[in-house]
């Protein structure tokens, strides 16, 4: 929906007057040069670009854009983002959230965003710890984990985002890591150009409460085996030598080695329209023996929420003869003091 | 044996009956038939919580009752004359509120001994002479009599037993000398694709009506003239859709889109559900996935510049509460309807009561002042809707509306308003033209209102953030600063205390000073009023003054309570308003407090008065 005669925009358009206040170091702020890096080149006139936020690290991330913004409360963003969008549909929405905030608190309203499929982008930040609150396990946290409120372990099994999407009815879901600038770049586009809800999950280190929780996901000597970088229509092949891939044994995903055995017409091939696909790409996370897929798991087309609802709205004033609040006060049993 | 008719100046009539009888519809029916004939009325719904109780028992029974009337009334009556029983349950649930002397209307064929049995009757009361020495009693055959009607329809005995509430509307119907007709055109309406349940009622309706007429059971016919009521157009109206009026008038005047966000709840769902079927009208409604998420997208919706609207009873204002206090700080207008129901908790979804005051002026964390309207009749949820609605756009603040259950599904003849006569409400949006050496400055307010600038997405050069953190006066920006914080704090409370500039002088139902004022707010007010006018025609030093804005307190009354040896505050709750009176005036008012999920009577109201004067 890009926007008729729009300005030549730079990076410093989008940044606001405000000191950006993340600890040093925090992944956080890769992903905001990253968005303000991107912006200029959508073609929306800059005062169409609205950001909600809830409650956390990630949620301050309006205050640093200077586009409209909302730093709202915990969990809520997506509800209120979702009134944003339905007052005007025209605008371009960002939802900026955390593993915390987007399915902690704020879960019930992250999975009917998606199956009402509205227009917005959602980019949740995923730490797997609260940093906000000083160091406290997530919903992503793994069992087990010691953190200040959990001195033995966590007790919680974590979500795993992009099923929990998926599962509720999500139209374009993605992943991509902080460091990875590049990618960012990328996913951030492509959610932007996804008619409907598109969820992007960013793996985000935080130095100060979980460092290091994508490492193996990061450092050159370990990367290579840990990622599975997606590309829609390209085999499923990971490793520095690019000699691994993912294929199905009956409805098992199993790890092959290309070469005599297999060759790559036997590896899965990826494809963004495909459910199924999507589905067991997403679980794959968590499964210490396979690769992370990292890129877009899943994207269709699918109908908005706001034009089925301009649409009804549309249709009723076309078929009603009653134009005002007058027409109405007028109708029905009514009679006439003299 | 010919029949007589009598002129009488009011009847208060009360049909009781099983869940499954069609009671609210019966009362409904012969409410639009009363209305049509010019007579003043007022009704009072009561319906259990339960979807369906078993049928028969007493937590079953459902009730509608209306008093009709010749002059000016305020009430739907304290103690019934009439009670319509269709079984033994609503005879058992209903008796001992009917007026001494009164008549009894029943469902013969309902008195079965499993049915005694359900209500707790030893022996049938019928047929015990129970009744016969305090009540006029009518056993009247109504299933026997609809069935006979139907005879020769084929239909089966269930579908036929169905229409014995048209009988009884009919034979009311005769007795209070009601048009017929457009209760048949609403049957055809109503059942216009089964033919045969159109004709099966009707030809109840009409077993009913010729029962009075043609036998010699019922000697009496009663006429109560037309009230004198302003010269104008009338209709009907309860409380809720009268609300959703004044909530699609006000987006009307103002040319803002209604933005709709809210969660089914009772007793506040039919303001949801009307206002979803005025798609014609550009309202957006939006069923969210819980109260906060209908909260959080009206939030949104007054953001983005539309008229955001939620309505919701206690517990969901509860969950509310946090998103309404973002509302409060980010300064955005929004209207939030609560129709009180019984707390707490869950307590008693269809019952009435006043008990959220407390919860709408202090219910959320923080100093988070909220300006509160409650409209005091049905009628006048019309216009508080709509009030609030102006004021929250013009102060830049969330209104809370204040009605109840008996309000939201009371009913009263209401003079129809044209839209032209309202105040106008005109809205400006921040533009280009609001910078300030080029910045926008989110909180510069405007001297008179105090409101901040609606600058909504989508404009030019305004781009700017807001949100829940304290916010630095003029720029808006995050500020942590204590001398800031305090200031702010302060400017919120006065901006909310400056819509008493919007206020007329207090009326005084009465004179200025006497012996007892009595105080209101909300739906209790017609009982205060109608005490007020029967103990002043005693020649008592009695007035009364209703407060439809709660919050902030008119500035004249203070002076006004001055003028009173004694304060009297009925409330539906456990002494609300009067903490707050008596701790602004340091007044020593009493209070006058009953829970039981109804109005307190005017007759209560009055011999409260009376012990105070002594």
């Amino acid at each position: 929906m890009a926007d008729s005669a729009v300005q030549t925009y730079s990076r410093a358009d989008f940044s606001s007057d405000q000191s950006v206040r993340w600890c040093p170091g925090c992944g956080d702020y890769a992903i905001l040069a990253q968005t303000q890096k991107v912006f200029p080149e959508l073609g929306i006139k800059k005062e169409n670009f609205v950001f909600i936020s809830g409650i956390g690290c990630s949620s301050r991330f309006p205050y640093y854009m200077n586009t409209y913004g909302f730093h709202t409360i915990h969990g809520r963003a997506t509800a209120i983002a979702s009134g944003v969008k339905l007052a005007n549909p025209n605008l371009s929405v960002w939802v900026v959230t955390g593993d915390g905030d987007g399915l902690s608190i704020g879960g019930n309203h992250t999975i009917h965003l998606m199956r009402r499929n509205l227009d917005i982008n959602v980019m949740l930040f995923n730490n797997r710890i609260y940093g906000l609150t000083k160091g406290q396990y997530s919903p992503t946290s793994e069992r087990g984990k010691i953190t200040k409120s959990s001195p033995m372990g966590s007790l919680d099994c974590p979500f795993n985002p992009l099923t929990l999407v998926l599962g509720a009815g999500a139209t374009f879901v993605a992943r991509t890591i902080d460091r990875e600038t590049k990618h960012m770049q990328e996913m951030i586009t492509r959610s932007y150009g996804h008619k409907g809800t598109s969820f992007l999950e960013t793996y985000q280190n935080c130095n100060i409460f979980n460092n290091g929780a994508y490492t193996s996901l990061t450092d050159k000597g370990t990367k290579a085996d840990s990622v599975l970088w997606l590309e829609d229509g390209k085999p499923m092949v990971f490793g520095s030598e690019k000699n691994k891939g993912i294929r199905l044994d009956g409805n098992k995903p199993i790890i092959v080695e290309i070469g005599d055995k297999w060759g790559l017409d036997d590896v899965l091939v990826h494809d963004e329209s495909d459910y199924v696909i999507a589905s067991l790409l997403s679980n794959l996370t968590y499964q210490s023996d396979f690769p992370d897929p990292i890129g877009v798991l899943y994207a269709i087309e699918s109908v908005t929420y706001e034009d089925l609802m301009m649409a009804q709205i549309n249709e009723a004033i076309k078929k009603s003869d009653k134009k005002s609040v007058q027409d109405i006060l007028n109708s029905g049993d009514t009679w006439i003091v003299e | 044996m010919s029949k007589t008719t009598l002129q009488v100046d009011e009847v208060v009539i009360r049909f009781a009956g099983d869940s499954g009888d069609g009671m609210q519809l019966t009362g409904t029916r012969f409410t639009e038939a009363t209305a049509i004939v010019g007579n003043d009325l007022s009704t009072l719904p009561d319906y259990p919580a339960e979807i369906r109780a078993p049928a028969g028992s007493v937590a079953g029974v459902s009730a509608f009752q209306i008093k009709f009337s010749s002059k000016d009334i305020h009430t739907p009556g304290d103690k019934p004359d009439v009670l319509v029983a269709m079984n033994p349950a609503a005879l058992k649930v209903h008796q001992k509120e009917l007026a001494p002397g009164g008549t009894i209307i029943c469902n013969a064929n309902a008195f079965s001994s499993k049915n005694l049995k359900l209500a707790g009757y030893d022996s049938n009361p019928l047929e015990d002479n129970s009744l016969e020495d305090y009540y006029t009693v009518y056993s009247v055959e109504m299933g026997k009599m609809v069935s006979l009607a139907c005879k020769d329809m084929g239909l089966p005995a269930k579908t036929v037993d169905r229409s014995k509430n048209f009988f009884a509307l009919g034979l009311l119907f005769w007795i209070y000398d009601r048009p017929m007709k457009p209760t048949k055109d609403w049957l055809g309406i109503k059942f216009g694709k089964r033919p045969e349940l159109v004709e099966s009622n009707i030809r109840a309706l009409d077993a009913g009506y010729n029962y009075g007429e043609t036998t010699e059971i019922f000697m009496t016919r009663y006429t109560i003239d037309k009230a004198s009521l302003p010269a104008g157009t009338y209709r009907n109206v309860v409380g809720n859709y009268a609300i959703s009026l004044g909530l699609a008038a006000a987006a009307e005047k103002s040319k803002l889109n209604l933005f709709y966000g809210g969660y089914p709840i009772t007793p506040a769902s039919d303001i949801l559900h009307t206002l979803s079927a005025w798609k014609h009208l550009g309202i957006k409604t939006f069923q969210a996935e819980d109260e906060i998420a209908g909260m959080g997208s009206v939030i949104g919706a007054a953001f983005a510049g539309d008229l955001g609207i939620t309505a919701t009873s206690g517990p969901g204002i509860a969950l509310k509460s946090e998103a309404m206090g973002l509302a409060v700080i980010a300064e955005l207008p929004m209207v939030i309807v609560n129709v009180q129901r019984g707390g707490p908790s869950t307590g008693l979804p269809t019952k009435t009561e006043q008990s959220d005051l407390f919860q709408a002026m202090y219910g959320r964390n923080g100093e988070a002042p909220i300006p509160i309207i409650a409209p005091g009749t049905p009628g006048d949820c019309f216009f508080a809707a709509y009030e609030a609605c102006r004021i929250a756009v013009k102060y830049m603040t969330p209104v809370i509306v204040l009605t109840d259950g008996y309000l939201a599904n009371g009913s009263e003849p209401w003079q129809v308003p044209e839209l032209d006569d309202l105040i106008p409400f005109d809205v400006k949006f921040a533009d280009k033209s609001d910078l300030l050496d080029g910045q926008f400055m989110a909180y510069l307010r405007d001297k008179d209102t105090l409101a901040r600038p609606w600058a909504i997405p989508g404009t030019e050069a305004l781009e700017h953030r807001i949100g829940g953190l304290e916010k630095e006066d003029v720029t808006g920006n995050v500020s942590y600063d204590p001398e800031n914080h305090h200031y702010m704090v302060e400017t919120r409370a006065k901006k909310v205390e400056s819509i008493t500039q919007e206020f007329d002088p207090t009326e005084i139902y009465g004179d200025k000073s006497g012996d007892v004022l009595i105080l209101s707010w909300g739906g209790i007010m017609g009982s205060c009023r109608a005490a007020a006018e029967s103990l002043q025609k005693d020649r008592q030093k009695v007035s009364h003054v209703h407060l439809r804005w709660v919050n902030p307190l008119p500035k004249d009354l203070g002076e006004i309570l001055m003028g009173f040896k004694h304060v009297l505050i009925p409330e539906i709750n456990f002494g609300q308003l009067i903490q707050i009176i008596r701790a602004e005036y340091l007044v020593d008012a009493k209070g006058l407090n009953q829970v039981r999920g109804k109005p307190i009577s005017s007759s209560d109201i009055e011999k409260t008065v009376k012990e105070l004067i002594g």
